[in-house]
């Protein structure tokens, strides 16, 4: 319509092409910028994930070995079955920590005096009898004989060999004295001293003690809270996407109910967690602390989630599909679930397992439903006290003591890893089940 | 397959409301997150050792505990809380109103707060005027009157002391090492000025408004509530003081030092005979209508104030508790065991 420039008289020469070639040369360089802006906006991205990948991996890998102590430990059939029956009420009552004891005098027998006992016995963990008495258990035929057996070492010492205390350190800042030191160098010396893989972390619940804490506790809370939400917000989120999208009058209404949907997905989690104090444990009186409660909470934040990827699948489905169906003389509801349903359900369950991701990692709401807890138990149900897996974490990264810090960092490890996982299992189904028209 | 899924959510969702009305038979704990480190100790060697279910300690922060404490008696409601101050008289009130009548309240031992820099930085030696010239809001100038805290440096403070920056990393409002920290600390400091001192019985609001506000100009910094994190940040900035626990002190020993505070030392002897000046007490209250319905509470109160535990050889003196002094110990695990209720608190 206007292109007063080109029928300028004062300038006849100059044509389109003049024009084009002049700012060429600008225009190049405006794309060369941008995509190196967005090399360096990627690559710094990808920077601070190493470096929180590296920082996390660099502190705990070594939480996923223990240190273990070798100890020839005599199990005097009379000190632990003096009646000779071998029942088992017998044997898991007795005093395992006196063998171990006695063990360690033999190893030194220089320490008499009782505050070098003390520092002796420490040594070992106050978990160590435990794990002995499930070998005696096991196995009643040790009884009366002297087995060298690794016991679970302390957590200073653990820290200690695993080089997190520094041995040249002045004594005084240091944990373990140098007497102590001079034990664990002896022991070392002898060969009695070995890290071994980490099985406690994975089988146990969590402890006081950083040497017996372990993730199976809060792992069993975040599967059971993560497969009941699962259940839960699954067949209503599908039922409501597919409601809202396919049957669903257009008016007002359903507008309004869109319009909060989308909200609800932006609504900070903390919300939520206060929604299931007030309404789960405070009207329907659900117990505290349980995967069931977070469960419900999960799912209230999750369906948002969930609804608004199921409706964009169904939208992805052509209308063809929908209109032979009816064609044929399908009706709406069997269009839907024979034909519509099977085709979005890739999209629909890449969106369920994204959402499911983040209840994964979901602290916030927790904290009002009492899951910041210490359990020890591991959950056996959905109504058993628990705690769930960024909780743990939570809990552990406020601990004073030393071992913690890579337990911590390990915990972290497992967390990202079930993440990664989830995602990864989303890629997948995607990229095997999604049609293109 | 959607109908079968929403049959068993029905299923599971009738069955565990079926399940909740059974009784409780482990013990159930709320209340400080300064407590719980203890607690949960005890907590562990109890279930471990003495054959009964462990109890699960929740961490609610000292005045949620008291809430969910009073909030009535039965099943649903803690046995037990925690706390890092005593119970207010309103509290009690609540408590006495919901029906829990009787409550035996139980001192368990100090916890100190440390002040501390980086093991590689000069020791330092403060008092709590220093402390609190150097933190609070306003302070009073030559004439009596309050200004804007004009202290940059720890040399403005006190002459003697060295010519840095005031950076002091401490935990924000919310947490309960802050409440204890404002009140020692801060009103200790306030109160060695004579003027400041007289000022608390003409007009309590105003002696609170001044002693205990903490300036916000930066040189507080709040490092959040995880004190691991207060000990990392010394580490790289040689410069800056940290409030926390003793019990990171303690653990952190060869990364930060705590300074001496009036001329003592943070050392578990000074806190436990009372000479450091920013200590305080511990707590726990028990609910004695529940003693009788929910097992093992008496032997959960027995392992807690036995010698074993809380005592000075005890397993919560390695988790940073202090003990209390001999006479005091053995009159509370009297009246522990006994189970003798509190009267209402002043």
């Amino acid at each position: 319509m206007s292109k007063p420039t080109l029928n300028a008289p004062q300038a006849p020469v100059r044509r389109t092409i003049d024009i084009v070639n002049a700012s060429l040369k600008r225009r190049h360089a405006q794309e060369r910028r941008f995509r190196r802006i967005g090399a360096i906006a990627v690559a710094l991205g990808l920077a601070f994930v190493v470096l929180l990948f590296a920082d996390i991996v660099g502190k705990g890998y070594t939480a996923f070995q223990q240190t273990y102590l070798q100890l020839p430990i005599e199990l005097s059939a009379e000190k632990i079955d003096p009646a000779g029956t071998r029942e088992p009420e017998t044997l898991s009552t007795a005093d395992y920590m006196a063998p171990i004891r006695a063990a360690l005098r033999q190893q030194f027998p220089e320490v008499t005096e009782r505050r070098e006992l003390r520092q002796l016995y420490s040594m070992v963990s106050v978990g160590a009898p435990q794990f002995l008495r499930e070998q005696v258990m096991e196995n009643p035929d040790l009884i009366g004989t002297t087995q060298e057996v690794w016991v679970l070492a302390d957590d200073d010492i653990d820290m200690l060999v695993k080089g997190q205390i520094d041995r040249h350190a002045p004594e005084e800042s240091r944990r373990v004295n140098d007497r102590m030191l001079g034990w664990v160098e002896h022991l070392e010396e002898q060969g009695r001293i070995e890290k071994r893989f980490n099985t406690i972390f994975f089988t146990q619940g969590t402890s006081r003690e950083p040497e017996l804490a372990g993730i199976a506790g809060a792992l069993m809370g975040s599967f059971y809270t993560l497969l009941l939400t699962l259940i839960l917000s699954f067949p209503i989120g599908v039922g409501a996407a597919l409601y809202l999208e396919e049957f669903a009058p257009k008016n007002r209404w359903t507008d309004l109910i869109e319009v909060n949907v989308n909200n609800l997905a932006a609504v900070p989690s903390i919300v939520f967690g206060l929604l299931g104090l007030a309404v789960f444990i405070g009207f329907f009186g659900a117990p505290r602390s349980t995967p069931l409660v977070a469960a419900l909470v999960m799912t209230l934040m999750t369906l948002p989630t969930i609804i608004i990827a199921s409706r964009v699948a169904l939208k992805s489905v052509p209308p063809s599909i929908r209109e032979a169906a009816l064609g044929v003389g399908a009706s709406p509801l069997q269009t839907q679930f024979h034909h519509v349903l099977p085709l979005a359900l890739p999209g629909m369950l890449t969106g369920a397992i994204i959402g499911m991701a983040r209840a994964l990692g979901e602290t916030a709401p927790l904290l009002m439903i009492g899951m910041i807890a210490f359990i020890v138990d591991i959950p056996s149900g959905f109504t058993d006290a628990a705690t769930v897996l960024p909780v743990q974490i939570f809990l552990w990264a406020d601990s004073p003591e030393r071992g913690f810090v890579e337990r911590t960092s390990a915990a972290i490890i497992v967390l990202l890893a079930f993440l990664f996982l989830m995602n990864l299992v989303a890629v997948l189904l995607r990229r095997r089940f999604e049609r293109r028209w | 397959m959607n109908k079968t899924l929403i049959a068993a959510a029905v299923t599971l969702a009738a069955a565990s409301l079926s399940t909740q009305a059974m009784a409780r038979d482990s013990i159930y704990i709320v209340g400080s997150s300064t407590v719980f480190p203890f607690s949960t100790a005890v907590a562990e060697t109890f279930g471990r050792t003495l054959g009964y279910n462990t109890p699960k300690v929740e961490s609610t922060g000292t005045g949620g505990g008291m809430k969910l404490f009073c909030a009535g008696v039965g099943v649903d409601h803690p046995d037990i809380t925690n706390a890092s101050r005593r119970m207010k008289a309103s509290e009690f009130e609540n408590c006495q109103q919901a029906g829990a009548k009787e409550i035996t309240e139980v001192k368990i031992g100090f916890d100190g707060i440390a002040i501390a820099n980086s093991k590689s930085a000069k020791h330092i030696d403060l008092t709590l005027k220093d402390i609190y010239l150097a933190l609070a809001k306003d302070v009073p100038d030559a004439d009596g009157k309050f200004v804007p805290n004009p202290n940059k440096t720890w040399k403005d403070v006190n002459a003697a002391l060295p010519d840095a920056k005031i950076e002091v990393l401490g935990p924000p409002p919310t947490s309960g090492t802050r409440d204890a920290f404002v009140e020692l600390a801060m009103e200790g400091g306030c109160n060695s000025f004579p003027e400041l001192k007289a000022l608390k019985k003409s007009d309590e609001k105003k002696h609170k408004a001044v002693c205990q506000g903490i300036r916000e100009d930066g040189a507080y910094i709040e490092a959040g509530e995880n004190d691991n994190l207060i000990v990392q940040k010394l580490v790289s900035n040689k410069n800056a003081l940290g409030i926390f626990g003793y019990s990171f002190l303690e653990q952190n020993a060869d990364k930060v030092q705590g300074a001496k505070i009036d001329g003592i030392a943070p050392t578990y002897d000074t806190i436990s005979d009372g000479s450091y000046p920013i200590s305080r007490s511990l707590y726990f209250y028990v609910k004695n209508a529940h003693v009788a319905t929910i097992p093992g509470i008496k032997q959960f109160v027995t392992e807690f104030t036995s010698d074993k535990a809380f005592g000075p050889e005890g397993y919560l003196a390695d988790k940073g508790l202090i003990a209390l002094p001999d006479a005091e110990r053995a009159s509370v695990a009297k009246s522990a065991k006994a189970l003798t209720p509190m009267s209402k608190p002043e």
